[in-house]
């Protein structure tokens, strides 16, 4: 049976990678080839990066980041952050990147998603949204999460997923950062509603909060988290072997 | 030399890259003499069956695939390149492929349980049916890298491994010098570089 991934996503700005901490054998944990190294070998399914640059020189470091992790590391990588266009598509497959994630960029035209979809296939296109309670309602928020859209997050990821996205990444601003445990609310709101495969981001705290994720919202895929892989909080293989002890599919590696 | 027939399918910076990282020899071309003079073949492909196989056809290189195949040459098909190799597949509408091996490609969705996700995406584990060399540094249980909405089906007689996933589907087929698999080795991590290497030093 299909395995439940496990995803460290790394934020890199002019090229470096933003909230590194120490690792064993990791000299440099802001480069963000040894840290896709290290992630890669202790197990992870598959590597999230996030350009937070802007600047045009930030764009050409980001690129050749990444062809650089993806000479070297043989496992999906996905690509997101600033992907407005087409074009933007094509730059950072060229460089070896697996999947895009639209966030913002989708927002705005939302005919980005079958433009790119239509080109390069629906496995190639990730619809991430970055959603928050408002009134008791799922709205969409843009521009990292700091815009409200007022659009109701549920009928914009069903209709990201009608228009072609072939995965969806759902952040749950309500739970991102407060290390309590993912957003299974939300999750299992929106596994309800679509058939592609569902990625969770934001709350991951501990290892428990994964066994909990896969049980209790078994619709989800994949768990994606930052900062406790960053910071050590948490080794990959280990969760790993927690979630197998605990009866959960993943892949195991060595 | 290994070359990676390039017939304007898919992205193969990865494929390329993999196996430079194992220090082989690889190009990818469209070049009918390259593709001659190698001494191994990789047909990959990503996207749908109809689209992919005219585009080879368009571009001549189905014929040399089919000569080097015939001459004994080991060919290995990733993905829709593994699919191509059969005789037939039905991804909008029906379309004559390769015949390079016996069976036909169909949609996974009617043929699985309903409720499970289409594409499959993930990691699943091979399940070895008969052993094989392409297989000969896989461990039971280990997972490769799998993104596909259609599978081989009545092809017992290549099937070399499948994957569970609401019921077996084919992961690995080969008849003499001609094998495939329909995950991608290049993004399956340690697994998959022992299996491109399998085919690398592979004597036939």
């Amino acid at each position: 049976m299909i395995t439940k991934r496990i995803i460290p996503c790394l934020d890199v700005r002019n090229g470096r990678v933003v909230k590194g901490v120490n690792f064993e054998g990791v000299q440099d944990v802001s480069d963000p080839v040894q840290l896709a190294r290290h992630y890669s070998e202790e197990g992870a399914d598959e590597l999230v990066f996030y350009d937070i640059t802007a600047s045009f020189e930030g764009r050409q470091l980001f690129t050749d980041i990444l062809r650089s992790v993806a000479e070297q590391i043989f496992i999906p990588l996905t690509v997101g952050g600033g992907i407005n266009t087409v074009e933007d598509f094509d730059r950072v497959l060229k460089c070896g990147a697996d999947k895009v994630s639209v966030n913002s960029g989708a927002i705005r035209n939302p005919d980005l998603i079958p433009a790119a979809a239509l080109k390069y296939g629906s496995q190639c296109v990730v619809l991430s949204a970055d959603v928050k309670r408002v009134d008791g309602v799922f709205h969409v928020f843009s521009h990292g999460g700091r815009i409200d859209t007022g659009m109701d997050a549920l009928e914009w990821i069903h209709r990201g997923v009608e228009l072609g996205a072939g995965e969806v990444v759902l952040n749950s601003i309500d739970t991102d950062g407060v290390k309590r445990g993912f957003d299974l609310e939300m999750l299992n709101a929106v596994t309800e509603i679509v058939d592609v495969p569902v990625i969770a981001s934001g709350g991951a705290g501990n290892m428990q909060d994964f066994v909990t994720l896969f049980r209790e919202a078994p619709g989800v895929d994949a768990g994606l988290a930052a900062s406790i892989f960053h910071f050590g909080e948490v080794s990959i293989s280990a969760l790993k072997d927690t979630l197998a002890e605990n009866g959960i599919n993943v892949r195991r590696i060595g | 030399m290994i070359a990676i027939v390039d017939y304007g399918v898919g992205n193969l910076f990865s494929l390329c890259c993999s196996l430079k990282s194992l220090e082989l020899d690889a190009c990818v071309t469209a070049e009918p003499a390259v593709i001659r003079n190698a001494d191994k073949v990789i047909l990959p492909g990503v996207g749908a069956f109809g689209d992919a196989i005219d585009k080879l056809r368009e571009t001549g290189l189905d014929q040399i695939v089919l000569e080097e195949a015939v001459s004994g040459k080991p060919l290995l098909g990733i993905c829709l390149g593994m699919q191509l190799l059969f005789d037939k597949g039905y991804e909008f509408g029906e379309h004559e492929g390769l015949g390079l091996l016996r069976g036909s490609v169909v949609a996974m969705h009617g043929s699985i349980p309903e409720g499970l996700k289409i594409p499959q995406m993930g990691w699943n584990a091979l399940i070895r049916k008969r052993p094989h060399p392409l297989l000969r540094e896989v461990r039971e249980g280990d997972c490769v890298y799998f993104v596909h909405s259609f599978y081989a089906a009545d092809c017992e007689e290549s099937l070399v491994a499948t994957t569970e996933y609401g019921k077996e589907l084919t992961a690995v087929v080969a008849r003499e010098n001609v094998m495939g698999c329909q995950f991608h080795p290049e993004k399956s991590g340690p697994v998959g570089l022992r299996i491109l290497k399998a085919f690398a030093e592979m004597k036939l």
